[in-house]
């Protein structure tokens, strides 16, 4: 049984194959529009997330199947203390597949060993969210035609930044990708990335804390937001939250072609006046992780012989 | 120092000198009713110094333990006196329910049926990292 629980788990040519999917989904809508009739998906929202949820939801409705779930652990039978395998169990018997976001990490890859159909790991507390990396990976692709060959300016909280993380080891596999990272020092990306990742696959990177010198070289930047839920001391996230705001005047030197990614929400650090800006590609991303959810339903139920 | 020949048993050899209470502790050996001889500090040509430890009965052993805590050492089965079976020990792959993930937010540290199960990740720098949440074991 395949399940998504890490973006490390397709190989290059399995995303491409959800890439020219996903392609083929927003070109010809109306060929995909049946392929989950009568097909149930389980939202098993053990923490509240609204977009990804509702994107997985209207991923499955798109494809005509159904929905059931809970989006929030007080109204599932965890608050009983049920087991996340004993869930996976329970839900196997009701849906096809599983949309699991946990606030516990692991919490999706003991779904997946305990589940009898397809699990997707819809975010596990600050580990992975492999799906915001497909959301990513889709936009890339629509807005560069093209993986390889690209200076990928990662920006703002990239220690605990888990679509970071995942994008670093996804786009470390193509050849000829160079990161910037721009950040704090104390929300650095974490070491144990830069040597197993970075430095095990010669990946060139630089680090800076300079936003504006890094701009020019950019063909991609990725913005992040500095999460409150992720810091144990309160102190520490006022003083970085407002580290990196994108206003125009620092685009200024930016590459006419770059493409301005943010995994949303975003609370102040890209301006709104830079939505109007043919460089800013974050709510295309949003357009995008629903059609990338959209083949990887396809996907999964497929290889399950579901459909 | 003269230790009893053992007639049926295990001798785990070629300790890193300093590392035999550890894999004593590691191996619950302090559980077993039979002789068990903890040799420290023994004179290696190969090693310098190196410890030994001896159980006198044919038990068996948990070898992803030894192959974590000590790379290297070796697994000798005696069965009547003879040496029988020679075991060189290498880092294992997994290890389960061996070491313990003390990431606070890992599914591990809350569900109490979950085996704790650890990978080699970095073989070069003896990197273990919780299959879960992917926490570097310390």
């Amino acid at each position: 049984m395949r399940h998504l629980i890490d973006i490390m788990d397709f190989s290059t040519e399995e995303l491409q194959q959800l890439v020219d999917t996903a392609n083929d989904i927003i070109t010809q809508p109306a060929k995909y529009s049946e392929l989950c009739r009568g097909k149930k998906l389980a939202t098993l929202f053990f923490e509240p997330s609204t977009r990804t949820r509702l994107s997985f939801e209207a991923a499955m409705y798109e494809l005509g199947g159904n929905v059931i779930g809970f989006s929030e652990a007080n109204s599932s039978s965890a608050a009983k203390g049920e087991s996340v395998a004993d869930t996976a169990k329970t839900i196997s018997c009701y849906a096809d597949i599983i949309a699991m976001r946990h606030p516990k990490e692991g919490a999706p890859l003991v779904a997946s060993a305990n589940a009898t159909i397809p699990v997707i790991n819809a975010g596990d507390g600050g580990h992975n969210h492999p799906t915001q990396t497909l959301a990513d990976l889709l936009t890339i692709y629509r807005e560069k035609g093209r993986f390889d060959h690209l200076t990928i300016g990662l920006c703002g909280d990239l220690k605990f930044g888990r679509t970071v993380h995942s994008l670093i080891a996804a786009m470390s596999r193509y050849e000829g990708v160079k990161f910037v990272l721009i950040s704090p020092e104390e929300l650095k990306l974490p070491s144990y990335v830069k040597k197993e990742v970075l430095k095990a696959r010669n990946i060139p990177y630089t680090q800076t804390t300079d936003l504006e010198a890094a701009m020019p070289e950019l063909d991609i930047l990725y913005m992040t937001r500095v999460q409150r839920e992720r810091f144990f001391n309160e102190e520490d996230y006022l003083r970085l939250k407002d580290s990196y705001i994108l206003t125009m005047d620092k685009l200024a030197n930016a590459k006419r072609d770059l493409a301005i990614l943010h995994p949303l929400p975003r609370v102040n650090e890209i301006s709104v006046a830079i939505d109007a800006d043919p460089r800013a590609c974050y709510f295309k991303q949003v357009l995008n992780g629903k059609y990338m959810r959209m083949a990887l339903i396809l996907k999964l139920l497929k290889e399950a012989g579901t459909i | 120092m003269n230790i009893d020949a053992i007639q049926n048993g295990i001798v785990i050899d070629h300790i890193t000198a300093g590392r035999g209470m550890q894999l004593y502790e590691l191996l619950g050996l302090e559980k077993l009713d039979c002789s068990v001889a903890i040799i420290k500090n023994v004179h290696s040509v190969k090693q310098g110094r190196k410890d030994i430890i001896k159980i006198d009965a044919d038990i068996p052993v948990n070898l992803d333990v030894i192959g974590y805590v000590d790379p290297g050492v070796s697994v000798n089965i005696i069965r009547n006196g003879e040496l029988v079976e020679k075991r060189s020990i290498d880092m294992p792959e997994t290890l389960t329910n061996v070491i313990f993930c003390k990431n606070p937010r890992c599914i591990t540290t809350c569900e109490q049926e979950i085996q704790h199960v650890f990978k080699l990740t970095d073989r070069k720098n003896k990197v273990y990292r919780c299959l879960y949440c992917e926490t570097k074991a310390n």
